[in-house]
């Protein structure tokens, strides 16, 4: 074949014409991968979303099982009739609530079959039962139907999340087992209700118990700190880079400085936190203040970064304006540029802080781990944050907790995706177009 | 009202009452000597309130920061004056007790402990007490002070300036403190390592089983894992981190890019209006919902497929990992490469049409040759992100660093190395918990060198077309 520079002009017409439909199917080929490779994102992206959807959404309810129960209320009550604290801690609630659940199957003998049937209900049932008596007061109605919580076990075979089918002993709740829970649905004595705890509560150890509202106040906390810390800081770092850097190496190595923390790994800033706030001033673990000083040094860069973009988009009209009426560099900056650049600064911190929010890895360096069953009070008092919570849930053994952190990991969506839009709506309601 | 956030609104408040009573002053003081003070009237009262808020919040910080090691030395001598034959392994045990016993966590019944308990408690409060006095005392001076040189022809719309003008530095300045803090802390704990460890063994090494490094004798209980001290040799956890990175960069490089193409050159707008905030999201996407998604969901998905076809695929492989790495990768580098693809100048596109050629080939031969360097720049990036990830491995990599480069075998990276060393109750002086900072180092070092790199590389050959 001759090179085409060799060619005389019909030729090389007629070879452009055989070479074309190859050409052209080259250029197809290159779009389809386009399109394939866009196809492909976005398929993960609604597989991940139907999986976490899918599998969550069961975690809004909870089995419970309806036991016949008559309180002792003498053995709970002080002289004047209200329930005593003293008498009711001593008081075996447990133990009254699986006696009771029991009576429901007489014919059940033996001490294997009766822990097996008490293993039906949670852990936490009699314990639950008590705080629910001691705070409502509702010692007037002693006797009557009262509905406790299932084991979680329990709970995923009613949900239809474990599979009757398998053999005996690989499943957690043996044939007996199931026989029991079969007749208590034919009897209508186990119900799902919303599964409330999950709303209210801190982590516990048993699944039905569990909760993310510890975690979410203590993602809470350990936000207003990074906030408090990481807006001011980098506002005001900004307005010096912007308006009173001199140009110089000094001021180059800032900049170097800021757009390389800017792609540090998060876990790096995680050490820092743990050698130097918790080793080196000794500020105490698993607390949100020290979480929220971590992520404020991990968000400065980005914030920093954007409210630089917003104060140039300022027209320098503005300021020298002002600087034209007399006014000082300073308060030409403080008083007539950052109020117009204020919606973009804002829009900027939302974003680092839905970038906050979602982070996990620093947390777990300082120690914000912990197995806490209590709700935090104060942003020094150890908590958890919640993309920690569904860390350490979708480490657990317990198929229930699979379902939670599946629908914890939708609550954080949730709140990811309301800052973002709440981003968007102040950039598209504040913003001006010069 | 003496803790330390009640210290701050004191110290809010007496700023505040310093710049109302500053301002009134200096109105009264030029109306008095019927002359125009220097600086509009709210500086007079600025001045005051850093007068009286600054030095006071300065000295609350430091005194706050000497309180806890005084307090543990006052402790540890009255510990040794009352128990002077104590074994030393003892006594950080018996100063937690102390400190539970004051707090009221812990009862105890031992007569002299309860008397150190009460006499730290004694302590504790006389420090607070002393703190609180000195400080509201500080913000006081302060407030005089002012209050004395207050005067019509004080500028002190100048000293605020100034004094803003290095506050607004010093904010600058926080960034290289950071980077200096990270470096620091990681070299001097990286350093405390190689004291006890040889670097050359830590860089070379072949062999990583890090023992566990439980309280006191339970250690020996571990010998057979790796010997008591443990070896570190961190060439399997450096390599199973490049495999993961390479089967993440495997995802994200060309999905990432074919995508940036196919938006930048082939779309509508209308298709990029849909797509690239939806690629966005992917983005936005916190990274422990996609470990949550690679060990739940692709490990057991990519073991019954590898079972399917007679395979035996471990259930932390390394391709679970890497392959959701490398989708959480995809829109950080299709948004970059759209970027750099659009920057192109569109002459080069119109020379290209211009010659006969295909918009495919306009693209393959002309555009992409163009955006090489900022393309690259993005690849380097990308590793450097893959390198740094945490979460995804820590939940779905393994943990037994494993010398091998088969995909559907469990690897473990550095960061899973970090996390696992740090986390659980152990001993911070441990050779084991300090060759966390060991490969710290090293993570920021790689990853550093790496986006300097992918800047250097941008900006070196990317200028031609500008």
């Amino acid at each position: 074949m001759t090179k085409f520079s060799a060619m005389n002009s019909t030729e090389r017409l007629s070879h452009l014409a055989k070479t074309l439909k190859r050409r052209n199917r080259a250029e197809k080929r290159l779009k389809f991968y386009g399109i394939t490779a866009i196809l492909f994102a976005l398929g993960f992206l609604v597989t991940l979303l139907g999986t976490v959807v899918t599998n969550g959404y069961t975690a809004l309810q909870q089995t419970e099982i309806a036991i016949d129960l008559e309180l002792p209320v003498a053995e709970l009550v002080d002289e004047s009739g209200a329930i005593d604290m003293k008498k009711s801690a001593a008081f075996n609630w447990d133990g009254m609530v699986k006696k009771a659940f029991r009576k429901q199957f007489p014919d059940v003998s033996g001490m294997m079959n009766r822990r097996a049937l008490g293993d039906l209900i949670s852990a936490n049932a009699g314990y639950e039962l008590r705080l629910d008596i001691e705070k409502s007061g509702r010692i007037d109605q002693p006797s009557g139907i009262f509905w406790v919580k299932s084991s979680d076990d329990v709970d995923m075979l009613i949900k239809g999340r474990m599979d009757r089918t398998i053999p005996e002993n690989q499943r957690r709740l043996n044939d007996m087992q199931i026989g029991w829970v079969d007749a208590l649905v034919a009897n209508e004595r186990i119900d799902l209700v919303f599964n409330k705890s999950f709303f209210t509560k801190a982590d516990s150890r048993e699944p039905e118990s569990a909760g993310i509202l510890g975690a979410i106040v203590g993602s809470a906390f350990a936000l207003i700190v990074t906030m408090l810390f990481a807006l001011p800081l980098a506002v005001m770092a900004a307005i010096y880079l912007e308006y009173f850097a001199r140009p110089g190496r000094m001021t180059d190595f800032i900049e170097v400085n800021v757009n390389n923390l800017a792609a540090v790994p998060s876990i790096v800033f995680g050490l820092l936190g743990l050698a130097v706030f918790l080793g080196f001033f000794g500020m105490p673990r698993s607390a949100p203040l020290v979480g929220g000083m971590v992520l404020a040094l991990m968000t400065l860069p980005t914030i920093i970064i954007a409210t630089r973009a917003s104060i140039r988009a300022v027209p320098p009209s503005i300021r020298d304006a002002a600087l034209g009426v007399g006014a000082s560099p300073m308060q030409a900056a403080l008083d007539h540029v950052l109020p117009l650049a204020a919606p973009g600064i804002l829009t900027g911190a939302i974003i680092g802080l839905a970038q906050a929010l979602g982070e996990t890895a620093p947390l777990i360096m300082i120690g914000m781990v912990a197995f806490i069953v209590d709700v935090p009070t104060s942003v020094t008092s150890p908590a958890t944050a919640l993309p920690v919570q569904i860390f350490i849930w979708s480490d657990s053994a317990e198929r229930a907790f699979y379902e939670r952190s599946s629908l914890a990991i939708v609550v954080l969506l949730m709140f990811l995706i309301s800052m973002n839009m709440l981003a968007i709506l102040l950039r598209k309601k504040l913003e001006k177009r010069w | 009202m003496s803790s330390f956030g009640g210290l701050l609104i004191w110290l809010i408040v007496v700023a505040a009452g310093s710049y109302w009573i500053s301002r009134r002053r200096i109105t009264s003081l030029a109306s008095a000597q019927s002359t125009k003070p220097h600086s509009l009237a709210l500086y007079y009262g600025f001045y005051a309130a850093i007068w009286a808020f600054v030095p006071a919040l300065l000295l609350l910080i430091i005194i706050t920061a000497f309180t806890k090691p005084f307090l543990e030395q006052q402790i540890l001598q009255s510990l040794l004056a009352a128990q002077p034959d104590l074994p030393a392994s003892f006594i950080d045990l018996k100063i937690a007790q102390i400190k539970n016993i004051a707090n009221g966590v812990l009862t105890i019944d031992d007569e002299i402990m309860a008397a150190l308990a009460a006499e730290h408690k004694q302590a504790r409060i006389y420090m607070s007490n002393v703190r609180f006095a000195t400080v509201l005392l500080a913000a006081l001076l302060g407030f005089a002070f002012a209050f004395w040189r207050l005067a019509p022809k004080l500028k002190t719309r100048i000293i605020f300036e100034s004094f803003l003008k290095r506050l607004f530095f010093t904010a600058a300045v926080i960034a290289i403190l950071t980077t200096i803090g990270i470096i620091a802390s990681l070299l001097f704990e990286a350093l405390r390592f190689f004291s006890a460890y040889s670097w050359i063994d830590f860089f070379f090494g072949t062999h990583w089983a890090p023992n566990i490094a439980l309280r006191g004798d339970a250690a020996a209980a571990d010998e057979d894992v790796g010997g008591s001290t443990g070896s570190y040799g961190m060439i399997p956890v450096m390599a199973g981190t490049l495999l993961i990175a390479l089967i993440a960069m495997l995802v994200a490089v060309p999905v990432g890019l074919f995508a940036a193409i196919y938006m930048a050159e082939f779309a509508s707008q209308r298709v990029r209006d849909f797509v690239k905030p939806t690629l966005e999201i992917l983005a936005g996407i916190p990274t422990v919902v996609y470990g949550f998604f690679a060990a739940l969901t692709a490990a057991p998905f990519f073991q019954s497929i590898g079972l399917s076809l007679g395979m035996d695929v471990s259930a932390q492989s390394a391709l679970a990992a890497g392959g959701v790495m490398g989708v959480m990768i995809i829109p950080f580098i299709s948004s970059l490469s759209d970027d750099v693809i659009t920057a192109v100048p569109q002459a080069l596109r119109d020379g290209a049409y211009g010659l006969g050629s295909t918009k495919g080939e306009t693209v393959t031969k002309v555009v992409l040759p163009a955006a090489l360097p900022g393309l690259v720049g993005a690849f380097l990036l990308g590793i450097s992100r893959a390198i740094g990830e945490t979460m995804i491995v820590v939940m779905a990599a393994g943990v037994s660093a494993n010398l091998t480069a088969n995909p559907l075998e469990s690897v473990t990276t550095v960061t899973v190395q970090i996390v696992m060393l740090l986390t659980g109750d152990t001993v911070f002086d441990s050779p084991k918990t300090l060759s966390a900072f060991a490969l710290g180092i090293t993570l920021f070092t790689v990853t550093l060198l790496l986006n300097v790199a992918a800047l250097t590389v941008a900006r070196r050959l990317g200028e031609k077309y500008d």
